[in-house]
């Protein structure tokens, strides 16, 4: 296993409360994996990505767990130890390339500054590196296009950007936090294509955070479902969409727009995702689930392994899950 | 009464929801949470009282010379001692206050005044009305401040009166520039398209509709500004162009007792602080009001 | 060469500002101010001496032929001179210009270090007592009057200690020649060490006196802006490259937050200029800004009108010279549009 996430819990202390972002969180990503965690937003999916790579600052903190990299607890680094690891054997892009680049430094100096920082190269190699970077992921006439500054490129050429920039290092783990939300359609077909090319070229493992199931659909081998900071099912993508189990799963799925389609109107799913800070007792997702029992109000279920996949709901198992909030 | 030929109930609707009065009542909530600005409002009150019921807290006459009693260091029967012509220090700074407090405050609501005026009509009007207003603020913000008010003692002559007036003078740019961009920012609002469109007269729309939303940065604004005019206030005093005697002014004080830095040092000590307090708290409740009216530096 | 065409349009637009300001001090010196006659003459001089005097000063003349004069003069840098020691305006300022131009760099270099160490440090450490400790610190910065700081400096440092000098700009026994009239540079050129170091000295007190109030100003606006630049997507980028924190906050951070807080600067630079009137009064430092004072109170017209129009240029070129290094800091703004 590259990656191993073990009983995750990552907290923010609001002046409201304390809010269980990720609540007991556990999955693994295996090497050259394309691994991808669903869910709304506020169900916890970006929250789990930054604490893995260490980005979780006040007022939030992770409270429990272990993120294994390697073998390696990252939780228990020192930070000067986890900077030798981000940007090199783990790097990350995020949701919004507009606003993720630094608007004052020239792409070439934004790239060089990463390779520079975790490679023992010359400034004329880590130059020449930065331009095949920039050819790697597509951008025309790297070597002039290294001189603009951000303002000057779109938003898809700045993801591109980014993307050559954390693959600058050859990472083995990218995390790709929405990396296509922010961008057209087209564009994001081309970005969704260019990482699962990337992937096979390097040979890397991707966590893919999306709320988008058509994006899983199109790059992912295994999905995870996060549900208000707690993992709902968890399968390989090919039986997730021909047998989900979890009505919220379910309702994911029949909520995406279909050219065959021939209902009326598109379902969706009732209701709206709970106050973090004031949770039903039981399954988070009780209140809006069509399925709902009467122990679903009062007992959580847990995470239990069926067929192969994992789910948690009353539905597969009578299975408790113990309390965790002694 | 003619008859309108809109229907008015659209501009009552699209009026905000915002009066002064909620204004007034949200600041204070804000403001209740702010420690600073809480600090900042006592002080101000403890001046005023100091102010109004001074004469009755003066041990001494301010303005009584005892050359016996010239030079006396701070001790039970002068508690801040006694300066070269033998008057109560303390005595004077509370006299001071009254002076300091006066000042400040009218020469406020003249650049006040002016400069809502001069930038509501800037603003509101815009085209060559602005561009001449704004220009000729520009050229008075080219002239140090405390240049001008010099200048403006100097033309004017001496006296409690006519600093007052300086000193409004020279800070009319600043508020006018505030006005202006808040009226060019809530003009083209809807509220205040509607009013115009139901045909509300110019100055009723700046008045009525206008002012209530831009009141609480004239508010901050103010605030801080009493803050610089009792500075400048005193850096007048002390370059001896302010008030003159006998009223005793805090930075005439310092100006008058500078001979006597090494031999008598408390004389410099206590005006000094006096001003220093007095400015802060007028700093400390005007940056309270303004993280209580800026919901962006709230958050922090 | 957009930049270039940029300056030149600032430049010309200098003129209009320059002929507004003129206008101003004129009609305060000229219209509003009482009559220097008495007052350079004295109370008794003899109305025939007054009248010789007038007329010798072109008082005499219609107000806006004195005008005209006066502003011809300004394009011909011909401002008069002065009506107590006769010489050239423009000698009496240059003599004592380089004075205040020391004394406002050295304040603003001060200033700006100082506030924005302080400034940043609070803003990475928000919310401890580091922070607090830096913010009272600014608080009382801006509250503290000029020249009740000079004078509490002198008591301390000057009274108490006697490690540093009370006033003036150098002992008159180590003056070094004037080549540029900064008393730091004209020793060094000199050689003279000795020289340098007691010029030092007498700088310290009135560039901390003078530079507190802007160093309060640049430390408050750096904590605000880099508190807005630390939460920004591009910060957690640099986190996620892997470099340290250190480096996270001098090259993005405070690289983006210095934008904004090279206006303040500027500014400052300009109000500098005005509190040197009173750093220069409590410190004795000979510089343009007590001297100005005299004049006012003298009614020596052609010498107040001088400074002012100097001062005020001084003002419009730090602005353009804010705008010129905005460009270089930010990459975005670029100088080919009608107004910048």
């Amino acid at each position: 296993m590259l990656l191993e996430v073990k009983h995750l819990t990552t907290e923010f202390h609001l002046k409201k409360g304390v809010v269980n972002a990720v609540d007991d969180v556990s999955f693994s990503v295996d090497k050259g994996e394309i691994l991808a965690i669903v869910g709304e937003s506020g169900s916890g999916k970006s929250v789990t990505s930054l604490s893995i790579m260490g980005l979780i600052s006040p007022p939030g903190r992770i409270a429990k767990g272990e993120i294994l990299f390697k073998g390696n607890d990252l939780t228990r680094l020192p930070l000067h130890e986890l900077q030798k690891i981000r940007g090199d054997q783990i790097s990350m892009i995020f949701q919004e390339p507009m606003t993720s680049l630094n608007p004052v430094q020239r792409i070439r100096d934004q790239i060089m500054e990463s390779i520079m920082t975790h490679m023992k190269l010359t400034k004329e190699e880590a130059l020449r590196r930065t331009v095949e970077m920039l050819d790697l992921v597509g951008i025309p006439s790297p070597e002039a296009r290294a001189n603009d500054y951000p303002h000057q490129m779109s938003g898809g050429m700045r993801q591109r950007v980014m993307i050559a920039m954390a693959l600058s290092c050859r990472p083995e783990l990218l995390i790709a936090d929405e990396p296509t939300t922010a961008l057209d359609v087209t564009i994001q077909a081309q970005i969704l294509e260019l990482l699962y090319s990337l992937r096979e070229k390097l040979n890397m493992a991707v966590l893919l955070i999306t709320h988008d199931l058509g994006v899983v659909a199109e790059a992912a081998d295994r999905v995870v479902v996060m549900y208000c900071g707690k993992i709902l099912e968890e399968a390989d993508v090919k039986t997730l969409f021909t047998s989900p189990m979890h009505p919220y799963t379910v309702g994911l799925l029949e909520s995406i727009p279909r050219l065959d389609d021939e209902r009326e109107r598109l379902s969706m799913i009732r209701g709206m995702v709970p106050n973090p800070l004031h949770m039903p007792p039981g399954c988070a997702f009780s209140d809006r689930c069509d399925r709902c029992m009467e122990k679903c109000r009062k007992h959580m279920p847990a995470l239990v392994p069926v067929n192969g996949s994992k789910v948690r709901c009353f539905l597969y198992s009578e299975e408790v899950e113990e309390d965790r909030h002694e | 009464m003619e008859d309108k030929p809109f229907d008015t109930s659209a501009a009552a609707a699209a009026e905000p929801l915002e009066k002064p009065e909620s204004q007034i009542r949200e600041m204070w909530d804000a403001l209740k949470s702010n420690k600073g600005a809480l600090v900042g409002l006592g002080i101000i009150l403890f001046l005023i009282f100091v102010a109004v019921f001074g004469h009755w807290l003066m041990p001494y006459d301010p303005n009584l010379s005892d050359m016996g009693a010239s030079f006396l260091p701070p001790g039970p029967e002068h508690w801040f001692g006694t300066d070269q012509l033998g008057r109560d220090i303390f005595s004077r700074i509370i006299y001071g206050t009254h002076i300091s407090l006066t000042v400040g405050l009218s020469a406020v609501a003249i650049s006040l005044t002016a400069g809502i005026i001069l930038g509501a009509v800037a603003g509101y009007r815009g085209g060559k009305t602005d561009t001449v207003i704004m220009r000729f603020m520009d050229m008075m913000l080219a002239i140090p401040s405390i240049l001008l008010a010099i200048a403006f003692m100097a033309a004017l002559g001496k006296g409690l009166d006519k600093a007052v007036i300086a000193i409004g003078l020279v800070s009319i740019p600043e508020y006018a520039r505030i006005v202006r961009g808040c009226i060019l920012s809530v003009k083209e609002n809807d509220y205040v398209q509607a009013a115009r469109v139901v045909g509300n007269r110019d100055g009723r729309i700046i008045f009525k509709h206008i002012m209530p939303n831009i009141l609480s940065s004239i508010v901050v604004r103010a605030t801080l500004g009493i803050s610089t005019a009792v500075l400048d206030t005193s850096a007048l005093g002390f370059l001896g162009l302010g008030v003159q005697p006998p009223y005793a002014e805090w930075g005439d004080m310092l100006g008058r007792a500078r001979g006597f830095i090494f031999s008598a040092p408390y004389t410099l000590i206590f005006p000094g602080i006096a001003i220093t307090i007095t400015v802060l708290a007028f700093n400390l409740l005007g940056d309270g009001l303004r993280d209580a009216l800026d919901p962006k530096s709230r958050q922090l | 060469m957009p930049m270039l065409k940029f300056i030149i349009k600032r430049l010309l637009l200098l003129i209009p500002v320059l002929i507004g300001v003129s206008i101003i001090v004129f009609v305060i010196m000229r219209v509003f101010s009482p009559d220097p006659a008495p007052i350079v003459l004295g109370q008794h001089a003899t109305v025939a001496a007054t009248e010789a005097w007038r007329e010798a000063n072109g008082l005499n003349a219609p107000l806006h032929i004195q005008y005209l004069n006066f502003i011809k003069g300004v394009f011909t840098g011909d401002f008069g001179t002065s009506y107590y020691t006769k010489t050239p305006v423009i000698r009496e300022i240059m003599a004592r210009f380089p004075a205040t131009i020391e004394l406002a760099v050295s304040s603003i270099i001060f200033a700006s270090i100082l506030g924005i160490v302080i400034g940043t440090v609070s803003a990475v450490k928000k919310n401890t007592v580091v922070d607090s400790a830096g913010m009272v610190t600014a608080l009382l910065g801006v509250s503290m009057p000029i020249f009740w700081l000079g004078i509490l400096l002198i008591i301390l440092f000057a009274g108490v200690l006697h490690i540093l000098p009370s006033g003036g700009r150098i002992d008159p026994l180590l003056r070094p020649d004037t080549v540029t009239g900064f008393y730091l540079i004209d020793s060094l050129v000199a050689g003279n060490m000795k020289a340098f170091v007691d010029a030092l000295r007498h700088l310290i007190l009135p560039t901390v006196a003078l530079g507190m109030y802007s160093m309060a100003i640049i430390a408050r606006m750096t904590r605000s802006t880099m508190l807005d630049t630390l939460g920004q997507d591009y910060i957690r980028t640099a986190r996620a490259k892997g470099i340290t924190e250190g480096k996270v906050i001098r090259k993005h951070a405070l690289r983006n937050a210095l934008i904004p807080i090279v206006t303040v600067i500027g500014l400052q630079l300009g109000s500098l200029l005005g509190g040197a009137v009173l750093t220069e009064t409590v410190f004795s430092w000979p510089g343009i800004g007590s001297y100005t004072v005299n004049c006012i109170l003298k009614s020596d017209f052609p010498v107040v009108q001088g400074v002012v129009m100097l001062v005020a240029i001084t003002f419009v070129i730090i602005n353009l010279v804010v705008d010129i290094i905005y460009a270089f800091l930010d990459p975005r703004i670029k100088y080919t549009r009608e107004e910048a």
